[in-house]
């Protein structure tokens, strides 16, 4: 089987803009919570979300201009804005651009998002009920397809391969890099641009998860505090936006050109709940047959994982992944190092897969698990080293990433450290 | 240079992101701005918005240069 490694990361997060200042700011225990500035949300239960800080680009900054023209910028949503910024990051860093026409033909996108452009189809259905059909831009449909991220980056780069993108709610990301590192396996492919991107924080977007009751809804005074999984205090989760993007690359493609070598894809494992349109069942059996399924798909023992980066969403789900992943283990979780860095970030949906894909990448490459925040009561008795509030420094050579969906859909993906 | 000509190319400008001693008059949208089909679109809806005038689609086909819109629009007005 061909073996598929990762060579290139981007991303946009509610920490910062790029890979290594986010990474910093998770490791030193930062929080992307804040109250909402991009509407007015004074209607809203929760009026806090986890935005991307928008700026000139100083200091971590996210400046769209460094991406794409302000023309382009005004054709798409915002999702696709930071889908090509995090795409545009991780081809960088893979320094792969390619002008022959077979490497492009070799090269696919697949980029998903949970939702999509919702808030330009708000503010078009808003606009047309007072102005009428004939105000609808010829833009608004191709900039609020979840799959023009995928034609977006296709289109600037030239990439003629497999043009694909997932929708899976809040796995989106996680199934993004497994079904595109199937695609390079099964050799449809040799190099794919894969991930996720998110944008939701507007104000349907938070009114629709209040009324789920899946929102943290009682820090309107102190945000930064609201994300905070396994704590006995949690109520929800808080929204968040951005991007990651990873570029996947079959092993000996990489090699060849000499690229650098972040880790391998060891293993993907998908399953379904078969239970409820937003829950879990009460022992995520679901969750345990996808981690099973990666670690069979990687040829490893489930007690050979050093850290998993959990879904942890900071919902009543948090203990019941753990109770998931605690079977899955057995003996060795009193080994185990988990955390859920939504704990920072907030729950990016249909990106929160590929941030957490390359958080668990940079935790192999640095040797550490990222903080918890905010984990001041764990609400339930465990061995597992959750890294509460504090970075653990750990030997990891095998990291598995968890995330699952509204619909009951889950997806594992597991990495490994090169030698 | 009539008011209407100053806001028709005030939009295209700003439409296509082209610089203003660009827009002369027999300046196509498609072939010397860098406008494609949807661009096009979108600016006929802009000079609609604008002026407060309709354009039907068969008339917005024939607008193809910057000099069509503004003798279009001061027809229409």
């Amino acid at each position: 089987m061909r073996r598929v490694v990762v060579t290139g990361l981007g991303l946009v997060t509610p920490l910062a803009d790029g890979v290594e200042k986010s990474w910093e700011r998770i490791l030193d225990g930062q929080s992307g919570a804040g109250t909402i500035t991009g509407f007015d949300p004074s209607r809203l239960t929760t009026q806090y979300a986890c935005e991307v800080p928008l700026g000139d680009g100083s200091d971590g900054t996210f400046n769209a201009d460094h991406y794409l023209d302000t023309k382009e910028q005004r054709k798409v949503d915002t999702f696709i804005i930071f889908g090509m910024a995090a795409a545009q990051q991780a081809i960088e860093d893979a320094g792969w651009t390619p002008e022959d026409r077979e490497d492009l033909e070799r090269t696919g996108v697949m980029i998903g998002s949970g939702i999509g452009g919702l808030n330009s189809i708000a503010n078009t259905a808003v606009m047309m009920a007072e102005k009428g059909p004939r105000r609808v831009s010829p833009f608004f449909v191709p900039g609020a397809l979840i799959n023009l991220i995928s034609g977006q980056v296709s289109i600037k780069y030239g990439f003629r391969g497999p043009n694909h993108a997932v929708v899976t709610a809040c796995s989106t990301g996680a199934h993004a890099i497994g079904d595109a590192s199937r695609l390079i396996q099964h050799g449809d492919a040799d190099v794919m641009i894969a991930g996720g991107a998110e944008a939701a924080i507007c104000e349907v977007g938070i009114a629709g998860f209040n009324a789920c009751k899946a929102l943290s809804t009682k820090h309107n005074d102190d945000p930064t505090k609201a994300s905070r999984p396994w704590d006995a205090d949690r109520d929800g989760f808080v929204m968040g936006e951005g991007a990651g993007i990873v570029v996947l690359e079959e092993y000996e493609h990489a090699k060849a050109r000499g690229a650098k070598i972040y880790a391998e894809v060891l293993g993907y494992g998908l399953s379904g709940d078969a239970y409820h349109i937003t829950a879990p069942p009460p022992d995520h059996e679901g969750a345990e047959r996808a981690m099973r399924a990666a670690c069979r798909n990687a040829g490893i023992e489930p007690s050979q994982i050093n850290y998993v980066n959990a879904h942890g969403t900071s919902t009543m789900a948090d203990t019941i992944e753990l109770g998931a992943v605690e079977r899955l283990v057995g003996d060795a979780a009193s080994s185990l190092k988990m955390s859920s860095t939504k704990s920072a970030t907030g729950h990016l949906l249909g990106a929160a897969g590929a941030i957490e894909a390359i958080f668990s990448i940079l935790a192999i490459r640095d040797q550490v698990a990222p903080p918890t925040i905010n984990l001041d009561t764990v609400d339930c008795e465990t061995v597992v080293d959750l890294c509460a509030n504090e970075k653990k420094p750990a030997k990891i050579d095998v990291a598995l990433s968890n995330s699952f969906g509204f619909g009951g859909t889950n997806a594992s993906v597991v990495f490994g450290k090169i030698d | 240079m009539s008011d209407v000509a100053d806001r028709v190319r005030k939009i295209v400008v700003e439409h296509l992101g082209v610089e203003e001693d660009k827009v002369t008059e027999a300046a196509s949208f498609i072939d010397d701005l860098g406008a494609d089909s949807l661009d096009t679109v979108e600016l006929v809806m802009a000079f609609e918005e604008e002026f407060g005038i309709e354009i039907p689609d068969d008339a917005a086909e024939t607008i193809q240069t910057f000099g069509d819109a503004v003798k279009f629009i001061d027809g229409a007005k």
